[in-house]
């Protein structure tokens, strides 16, 4: 198991997977609270678009993922108060970036490969610099998580009683969804755009199955993120198979395990 | 002698096609226990939107003392949309409404809602999930939220009436309770006259194009009724 550590590129795979964990444990818990787990599988697609489109521009795929999932974020939390509208408001948005990112990648003439390795995420690919990037973008998403912990949980637990109080709920949305499309932009690049709504939706969506207060949420929807993430890296080195496919499978057993505890604990 | 907390002066609120209030005068004294009682569609959620600050009179003011700022209001509501799957426990939903920053509580906001949970009852079932709570345990988990911050304004809005009568009566021994012993000033819409006349102690009387307020102890359920047009008792 050490020798895989002298690898500098497994190295790298390690420390950009666990700060992909720790922010996608903590901004899942509220996903879920907030039920946007829709949205959050929307953001994706529009990342494959925004990835093909920095590499047809010459930039990093990263940053390409960036400006696109914000710019959209922003679009979808403005056009869409409305839980009724937004589904459908969703969908035509998510159809456009689909076929914008079909187009873009076919603009630049990159190989397959490449557009696979967007989709579905690469381990071999991420450089010291990008392991900094993806550090960096944690530390903002997670420090704005601090700052805004009040208020965004308050909305997202009980958002009849946050409007009442006086918060300004339209804008924690507006601030809570560009968080998401940065975590999403971040951590694209381990699991690839496909899945990344695994990591942002199910850790969560288990963890509030096995505890009931916000901050024991998050602890263990980050544990839950962690876990597949590490173990799914490793899986990934040994067998040479796809660390996509590892960690989706962990994060569903954890999930479907979350649910027989429910159905046993409540009988339900 | 009493002094207004907030005074509602000609106040007209119309939407397109639908003209709510037009010259609508009432007082809310501080300490005062006000029911505003009235049909369903009178009018009677819209107000209070508007004493919120939610929805912007056409004509009219409504005066705040000494400002709309220094008014904490404590709000309960007949309806949440929590569901059975509802995570949290009723301790971590009763501290959501805590206005602080840091992520974690301090010590002071602790005892604020151990206070709020001690006096609407439901300390013993802090580890509960709210959602595997009855409605009345809910009913008193929201007002244990709405008083965490010691409101100065708690607005009732139809909080009852998704209740049994017993569980009506326990929720509203608490509120008079509050109303007694914190001065917290007691804002109860509803439309169970019963109710109303049992624990308010003034009375604004809404039908369309009508309004009265006055001292309940004058009324009888008989004339609240006819006031009101209220008729299912």
């Amino acid at each position: 198991m050490l020798a895989m550590f002298s690898l500098a590129f497994m190295r790298n795979a390690y420390l950009a997977g666990t700060f992909i964990a720790i922010i996608c444990g903590t901004i899942g818990v509220f996903v879920i609270a907030r039920n946007l787990s829709f949205l959050t599988h929307t953001l994706s697609e529009i990342g494959f678009a925004g990835a093909a489109f920095g590499i047809f521009m010459g930039w990093t795929a990263l940053s390409g993922m960036l400006i696109f999932t914000v710019v959209s974020s922003v679009i979808v939390g403005q056009m869409s108060v409305k839980q009724s509208r937004r589904e459908a408001s969703i969908s035509a948005i998510s159809a456009l970036f689909i076929g914008l990112g079909i187009l873009f990648l076919s603009l630049s003439n990159q190989t397959s490969s490449y557009a696979t390795s967007i989709l579905f995420g690469s381990v071999i690919g991420i450089a010291n610099t990008d392991v900094l990037r993806v550090a960096l973008l944690s530390g903002i998403v997670l420090l704005a998580m601090l700052g805004l912990y009040r208020p965004l949980k308050f909305d997202s637990f009980d958002a009849i009683g946050a409007r009442v109080s006086g918060l300004w709920t339209t804008a924690i949305s507006v601030v809570f969804l560009v968080l998401v499309a940065m975590s999403v932009s971040v951590a694209a690049q381990i699991v690839g755009s496909l899945l990344i709504f695994i990591l942002l939706t199910l850790p969560a969506a288990a963890a509030r199955y096995f505890v009931h207060t916000v901050s024991k949420m998050i602890f263990l929807s980050i544990g839950f993120a962690l876990v597949g993430v590490w173990v799914g890296l490793y899986l990934s080195y040994l067998t040479n198979l796809p660390v996509s496919f590892f960690i989706a499978s962990i994060e569903c057993v954890f999930y479907f395990a979350a649910l027989g505890y429910q159905r046993i604990h409540v009988g339900s | 002698m009493t002094e207004p907390l907030i005074a509602v002066q000609h106040l007209e609120i119309a939407f397109p096609n639908n003209q709510v209030f037009k010259d609508l005068n009432f007082d809310i004294q501080r300490g005062d226990f006000l029911t505003v009682i009235g049909e369903n569609g009178v009018g009677k959620t819209t107000l209070i939107r508007a004493l919120l600050g939610m929805v912007k009179p056409a004509a009219g003011q409504i005066k705040y003392y000494p400002n709309k700022k220094a008014i904490r209001v404590g709000y309960v509501p007949q309806f949440r949309n929590l569901d059975q799957e509802y995570p949290l426990t009723i301790e971590d939903f009763v501290s959501l409404n805590l206005r602080g920053w840091r992520p974690w509580l301090s010590k002071a906001e602790r005892r604020q809602v151990e206070t709020a949970m001690a006096v609407t009852n439901v300390k013993k079932i802090r580890q509960r999930p709210l959602g595997m709570a009855s409605g009345g345990e809910k009913q008193r988990a929201y007002l244990a939220q709405a008083i965490v911050e010691q409101p100065q304004l708690l607005i009732l809005d139809e909080s009852t009436a998704s209740l049994d009568n017993e569980m009506k009566y326990e929720l509203l021994d608490l509120v008079q309770n509050l109303n007694q012993t914190s001065d917290i000033t007691v804002f109860f819409v509803t439309h169970d006259l019963p109710l109303a006349k049992q624990y308010a102690k003034h009375y604004l009387a809404l039908k369309p194009g009508q309004q009265q307020f006055g001292n309940i102890a004058d009324m009888s359920v008989e004339a609240l009724k006819e006031v009101t047009n209220v008729s299912d008792v």
